[in-house]
């Protein structure tokens, strides 16, 4: 029986968490993560408030267990954006004639220079900042990583005796690309969404602390840092628990990339 | 050598133009019209129309993208629609400043990542590699405003050796100006490193399996003599690759650090353009920042080849 591979364990168990609680936060959460109640503002950890309450006297936990959708809501839709456009540039770019090839690799390197900091921000300015635009943006930074990754797989796929006899019977680009290529890069799909999706929580965490992500009243993680920043020295603790939930949702999907890929090729295990 | 030079500088021109036109599209054609976002929804079409034709607004797109291009080559950025104010000297300052935090945030990322990512592949079988492994593992995981919250309240708050924000030109007070650059730095450096050292971890264990390391080890070298006289060099190689990628990331990411110890760079100013709806200098500020992330692809691009002969010979 092959062993466990700890890191893709570690990661599967941090994301399972993770989601489990986004999904619990639907029927139940300790209070209402929105409502407002000035009388209890500030106030430290206790049996009745798990993690204590913010500036407006919201309880933490709630918020954290709320805000765990927004990043995996922004998170689910920019990959999905990125591995939409992605996928079919990097096997178009694999499958097409030299000249358009580096053409559609040149115009994903130029996309390079915009990083979804950057773009969201451009976004944010024209369109207003919204939850929507922040996942656009992150997913659109996000489509050269997969598109590189992609061609890659698809480029070795394409050389395989498989595709050299499907062309030699005849079949169309089409078919060859939805029946034999992309079957075999689901596996790079997998492990680049995973990677993708540590670097959207970290980009919807950087936004919505520079306000350019989820507006208020929906919790996101990165805005209550933003929040907790004029309560450094008086309540610590308001920074330490978004803080920790970003950093281990990162750790989660890093984790999980970095298993998968040894997971489906065994021998990049020793090199991590 | 020549041929290659010619090749990337063919690339970067194209791209930097390419660049300009998605910028100055994005900006000027989807969001409508800049004169009615600087001034306001409430604003009367008369006071519109007025901004317009002061700033040209009213010309054809082609004209008013020749006419920015232009300035731009000339390192004229334009007037401010808001605030009527210049904006090339204001962007050239908060460059600066910018620079400052980036140069030393890689100073710092080298600085950590290269002896950790070399202990880490040379003692990969062992407890102080696979601990060095879990903490920069950590590292990646925490994006730099959140090591900067966290630097403020230990060194800040706790224990009150550095200032917990604010900026000091290094020519007015030096020594102020490296105590406050201390802790930006240092919230970039340490998330930059922690990510550089796991590309250095990986490409020091390539060069480990080369033969001409074991050569060098039979000849009788011990391994870290062995790997600095002959190893180093070759495992440069991806380094410098992801090294440039990373100068990117910390010039964005110093977007993000500057709004947490409230330091005036480049960042604050796109941020406060966006706020106060300064959609020349918003554009201005992503396209200084595009043209600094493709240079910096540009010089590591040369970098390859000065540091692998091999690349010289005109295969790519």
């Amino acid at each position: 029986m092959r062993r466990l591979n700890p890191s893709l364990v570690a990661g599967a168990v941090i994301v399972g968490i993770i989601v489990v609680m986004a999904l619990v936060s639907f029927v139940w959460t300790p209070y209402d993560a929105t409502f407002v109640d000035p009388s209890i503002r500030l106030a430290k950890p206790s049996w009745e408030h798990w993690f204590g309450t913010d500036k407006f006297g919201r309880d933490v936990l709630s918020q954290i267990m709320v805000g765990s959708r927004t990043t995996l809501f922004v998170g689910v839709v920019a990959v999905g954006v990125a591995a939409v456009i992605g996928v079919p540039l990097g096997i178009l770019s694999a499958m097409v004639r030299r000249w358009p090839s580096e053409f559609i690799m040149r115009a994903n390197d130029l996309l390079l220079a915009f990083p979804a900091l950057l773009l969201a921000i451009m976004f944010g300015a024209v369109f207003g900042a919204s939850t929507l635009t922040a996942m656009i943006a992150i997913g659109i930074a996000s489509v050269p990583s997969f598109a590189r990754v992609i061609r890659s797989g698809a480029l070795q796929v394409m050389r395989t005796e498989y595709v050299l006899a499907a062309r030699a019977a005849g079949r169309q680009p089409w078919p060859i690309a939805v029946r034999h290529v992309l079957p075999n890069v689901t596996s790079l799909i997998t492990v680049q969404a995973s990677v993708s999706f540590a670097i959207a929580v970290l980009a919807e965490a950087a936004l919505s602390f520079l306000g350019f992500g989820t507006p208020p009243p929906t919790p996101s993680w990165g805005r209550m840092l933003q929040e907790s920043q004029e309560f450094l020295f008086s309540a610590p603790r308001l920074a330490i628990f978004p803080g920790v939930a970003i950093a281990i949702a990162v750790l989660g999907f890093n984790l999980l990339g970095d298993g998968l890929r040894d997971r489906f090729d065994p021998k990049l295990e020793d090199r991590r | 050598m020549v041929l290659r030079l010619i090749e990337r500088t063919g690339v970067l021109l194209v791209s930097l133009a390419v660049s300009s036109v998605l910028v100055f599209a994005f900006m000027a054609v989807l969001p409508g019209d800049p004169a009615r976002v600087a001034l306001g929804v409430n604003a009367s079409d008369q006071a519109v129309a007025e901004l317009r034709r002061q700033f040209g607004l009213d010309r054809p797109l082609t004209t008013q993208y020749v006419d920015w291009l232009g300035g731009l080559l000339h390192g004229d950025l334009g007037t401010s629609y808001v605030s009527k104010a210049e904006i090339g000297p204001q962007v050239f300052d908060r460059l600066q400043v910018t620079l400052w935090l980036v140069v030393a945030g890689m100073i710092i990322a080298l600085l950590v990542a290269v002896p950790a990512g070399t202990v880490m592949a040379a003692r990969h079988r062992k407890v102080s590699g696979l601990a060095l492994s879990t903490v920069s593992q950590l590292g990646v995981a925490v994006p730099a405003f959140l090591a900067g919250i966290l630097l403020i309240m230990v060194f800040a708050v706790k224990l009150g050796w550095l200032p917990a924000n604010g900026w000091t030109p290094p020519a007015q007070d030096p020594a102020m100006f490296l105590k406050q650059l201390i802790l930006p730095a240092l919230a970039l450096g340490l998330v930059q490193g922690a990510v550089l050292t796991r590309y250095v971890r990986s490409a020091v264990l390539d060069v480990l399996r080369e033969d001409y390391l074991r050569t060098a080890r039979a000849k009788g070298l011990r391994p870290f003599p062995a790997l600095w006289r002959h190893g180093l060099r070759n495992a440069a190689v991806p380094v410098v690759t992801v090294l440039g990628l990373q100068l990117a990331t910390l010039l964005i990411g110093a977007v993000v650090v500057e709004r947490v110890f409230v330091i005036p760079g480049l960042g604050s100013l796109l941020l406060d353009g966006v706020s106060n709806r300064d959609l020349l200098l918003v554009q201005d500020v992503v396209m200084v920042l595009v043209i600094a992330v493709l240079l910096v692809n540009f010089l590591v691009d040369l970098l390859y080849v000065a540091l692998d002969p091999r690349l010289r010979v005109g295969s790519r």
